[in-house]
């Protein structure tokens, strides 16, 4: 009997990976109990006062990205790409990095730009249609979020190397999601970075989906952080729902970078508890039973009930955060109901240090326009009310 | 060896010495590089050995392995790390090693390179220059004699300009490496050889400029980078047939300069764009287009575009059929009323 051809890009492997199955490293398991051990891989437990800190971090930055789906959906933002239960990533890759340091973010971490400092409505601006990025990146040293997929990863890299060259302890880190590492850019930043010995780390956040399509699609290797095999760099394949894992694994990488030992790959095991966007329908692709298993492995959850366990989370500053998240909601609610003016003259100063001629022609002739739309919208509205008053019994 | 602090000391004006365009490029770096302690080069070949072309030769010895490094064999690599470079206050001078072998990092440079400055309101500016060999009439296998031009000057956030002889490649490019801007800096690979006595440091017009390299009356070539040493001949032959031809060197092909160029081609009424690459929707589309926009009532006819065919660049037995000869354009020319 012939042998029937399925149309498949996906081919079955005559060869059993001699690896052994892939199993992350944690220090929190799931139920919020100390990992065994032989699952801590030598990592050390942060201490309590730095746990408490992760999870009040990872609650306020929860509400954040809760809220802003909402506002998303009332039409306030023009798209929000949220990192929902992925909130052990984002916050123990800021908490990890000192203010001398920079970071590469895309526009999926708006969580970890609030965790570092920028204010919500300088993040919004961009997902508000404002401008391309809202924030001050020079003051945050947060680089713009960045869209075209793992593009900002050798950005980390080049400023990585040039603080190497400078003798500066600065160090760079990159946020990365699974499908970005596909891209011919991750490869090479990984390249360069472990060629260049720069003082940068790739954290990468596999939530298992590239907008609709799973990682088993994108390659077949074991893990993400194998790849680190490859380039002569060390990786870690970690429990990216495990904040306790998280902040000590990339700590240490960012101190060892720091310390002249150059590059680490870092990957997240975690899960896109939200669509891609706003646009996107995840039931076209994916078993909402799988949604269900994620959130009993929600990262919030299992640290609250550790740190509440070991006496050091009481209700009163349970309370107390869920109070600073609450204020951070309506803030955020506040300023997105602000009317934000934006100015078409704008549009010309910032595309070159060096000022053209043929700009300027063009800034005028918008001037020019907009002068004009002024004048008349001026006129009717004059002719309005003289028509009203005019007609003032009517 | 580290990156220091020392101030730049000024470069004495140096004897009067013959060199090539690819030895005053040579010279653009080096003198750039003893100037700005923050000036650093990268790319394949250009350590040791000094670049494929030699642009680079010496410079690994004297600056070492900290400014001046063979990077991995990665074009988006390369661009993609002079970015992060540049906006932790170096000045990289990255090469593209061949005209076609810049288009891996295609997206660096049109989504980053050309964009950062404008998306972060000014606060991050990209000080790098991107050199690409470019162009043919050197005899290269294929995918080493593209222009790739177009790409770039379609591209807002860009400047884009091309030398055409070994004084300019000096002047240009020093600026090049000062300019806050990102410059994509077209070397014409046949010029590479040209040679010109110099007193180093030159400075020759704005780089932002056009000059009006050879003055005429009846009719305005306008060529840059490898087409200005075939308009000039072209200006030279014509001379017997009783034709006053005006070459204008572009040099800068983003921005455009309007005022020296319109200048030319009102005062002769007649005008030729000249380029290697395709004609359509080639740059010289857009230099006939501006030109006619701003100045058709001094034109006498319409503005020719003698260019490539439309096609693949050839292999090297077929290019000479393909690069616009003086005989060309010259006949170009003659398609024209005159009256």
């Amino acid at each position: 009997m012939p042998h029937h051809c399925v149309m498949s890009l996906n081919v079955e492997s005559l060869v059993e990976s001699p690896l052994a199955a892939p199993r992350p490293l944690r220090l929190i398991d799931d139920t919020g109990r100390a990992a065994n051990p032989d699952e801590a891989g030598g990592l050390v437990l942060p201490d309590p006062a730095t746990l408490l800190s992760l999870y009040r971090r990872m609650v306020v930055a929860r509400r954040f990205d809760v809220q802003v789906t909402a506002l998303t959906r009332q039409g306030r933002l023009a798209t929000y790409p949220s990192a929902l239960g992925q909130e052990a990533c984002e916050i123990a890759a800021v908490a990890a990095l000192g203010p001398e340091d920079w970071l590469f973010p895309t526009y999926r971490d708006s969580m970890a730009l609030l965790t570092r400092g920028v204010p919500a409505e300088h993040i919004l601006a961009s997902f508000r249609g404002d401008w391309h990025s809202g924030y001050d990146q020079n003051a945050h040293r947060i680089a713009p979020q960045a869209t075209p997929l793992a593009t900002q990863a050798l950005h980390a890299v080049g400023l990585a190397t040039a603080s190497k060259l400078k003798r500066d302890a600065t160090v760079a880190l990159t946020l990365l999601g699974d499908g970005a590492t596909s891209e011919g850019d991750a490869h090479e930043a990984f390249n360069f970075a472990a060629v260049w010995q720069a003082p940068v780390v790739f954290v990468v956040q596999n939530n298992q989906f590239a907008i609709s399509v799973p990682l088993d699609k994108q390659m077949r290797c074991r893990t993400i952080a194998d790849k680190a095999i490859g380039y002569g760099m060390p990786g870690y394949f970690v429990d990216g729902n495990d904040v306790a894992a998280m902040y000590a694994v990339t700590s240490t990488a960012v101190q060892n970078a720091r310390a002249g030992q150059g590059p680490t790959l870092i990957e997240g095991l975690t899960y896109r508890m939200e669509a891609h966007t706003n646009s996107d329908d995840p039931s076209r692709y994916r078993d909402a039973g799988d949604l269900e298993i994620w959130r009993r492995r929600d990262p919030i959850t299992r640290l609250d009930t550790y740190l509440g366990e070991i006496g050091a989370l009481s209700d009163a500053e349970r309370a107390d955060i869920r109070a600073e998240a609450e204020d951070l909601a309506a803030d955020t609610r506040e300023c997105m109901t602000r009317s934000a003016p934006v100015d078409p003259l704008e549009l010309f100063e910032h595309v070159y240090a060096t000022p053209r001629a043929a700009l300027a022609e063009q800034r005028a002739f918008l001037a020019v326009e907009l002068a004009e739309h002024a004048a008349a919208s001026v006129a009717a509205d004059t002719a309005e009310s003289s028509t009203a008053q005019s007609g003032g019994t009517r | 060896m580290t990156l220091h602090d020392t101030a730049p000391t000024p470069l004495p004006l140096r004897a009067p010495v013959t060199l090539t365009m690819a030895a005053a490029l040579n010279a653009a770096i080096q003198d750039a590089m003893r100037d700005d302690p923050t000036v650093v080069l990268f790319g394949e070949d250009v350590g040791p050995l000094g670049g494929v072309f030699r642009v680079t030769d010496g410079l690994y010895a004297e600056f070492g392995e900290s400014r001046v490094s063979d990077s991995p064999l990665a074009e988006s690599g390369i661009v993609g790390t002079a970015i992060g470079m540049a906006m932790y206050g170096l000045r990289p001078v990255v090469e593209m090693q061949f005209d076609a072998f810049s288009y891996p990092a295609f997206e660096q440079i049109v989504s980053h390179v050309a964009k950062m400055r404008n998306r972060t309101r000014g606060r991050i500016q990209l000080p790098l220059v991107i050199r690409i060999p470019y162009a043919g009439d050197i005899g290269g296998v294929e995918h080493h004699s593209d222009s790739s031009e177009a790409y770039w000057t379609a591209t807002p956030g860009l400047t884009v300009v091309s030398p055409s002889n070994p004084a300019d490649a000096y002047s240009m490019l020093r600026e090049a490496i000062t300019s806050d801007d990102p410059v994509i800096f077209l070397e014409p690979k046949s010029r590479y050889w040209a040679k010109a006595e110099l007193s180093l440091p030159v400075r020759t017009a704005a780089m932002n400029t056009a000059v009006v390299l050879r003055e005429g009356t009846d009719v305005t070539l306008i060529a840059y980078g490898p087409t200005v040493k075939t308009a000039v001949a072209t200006a030279e032959l014509a001379v017997a047939e009783g034709l006053s031809i005006e070459v204008v060197d572009l040099r800068s092909l983003s921005p455009f300069d309007d005022e020296t160029v319109g200048a030319s081609v009102r005062k002769t009424s007649r005008a030729a764009v000249l380029h290697e690459a395709a004609q359509f929707g080639g740059y010289g589309a857009e230099v006939a287009a501006r030109l006619t926009e701003r100045n058709f009532f001094h034109l006498a006819a319409p503005i020719l575009r003698i260019t490539g065919f439309d096609i693949p660049y050839p292999s090297p037995k077929l290019e000479e059929y393909f690069l616009p000869t003086p005989d060309r354009i010259l006949a170009a020319l003659g398609t024209w009323e005159w009256n």
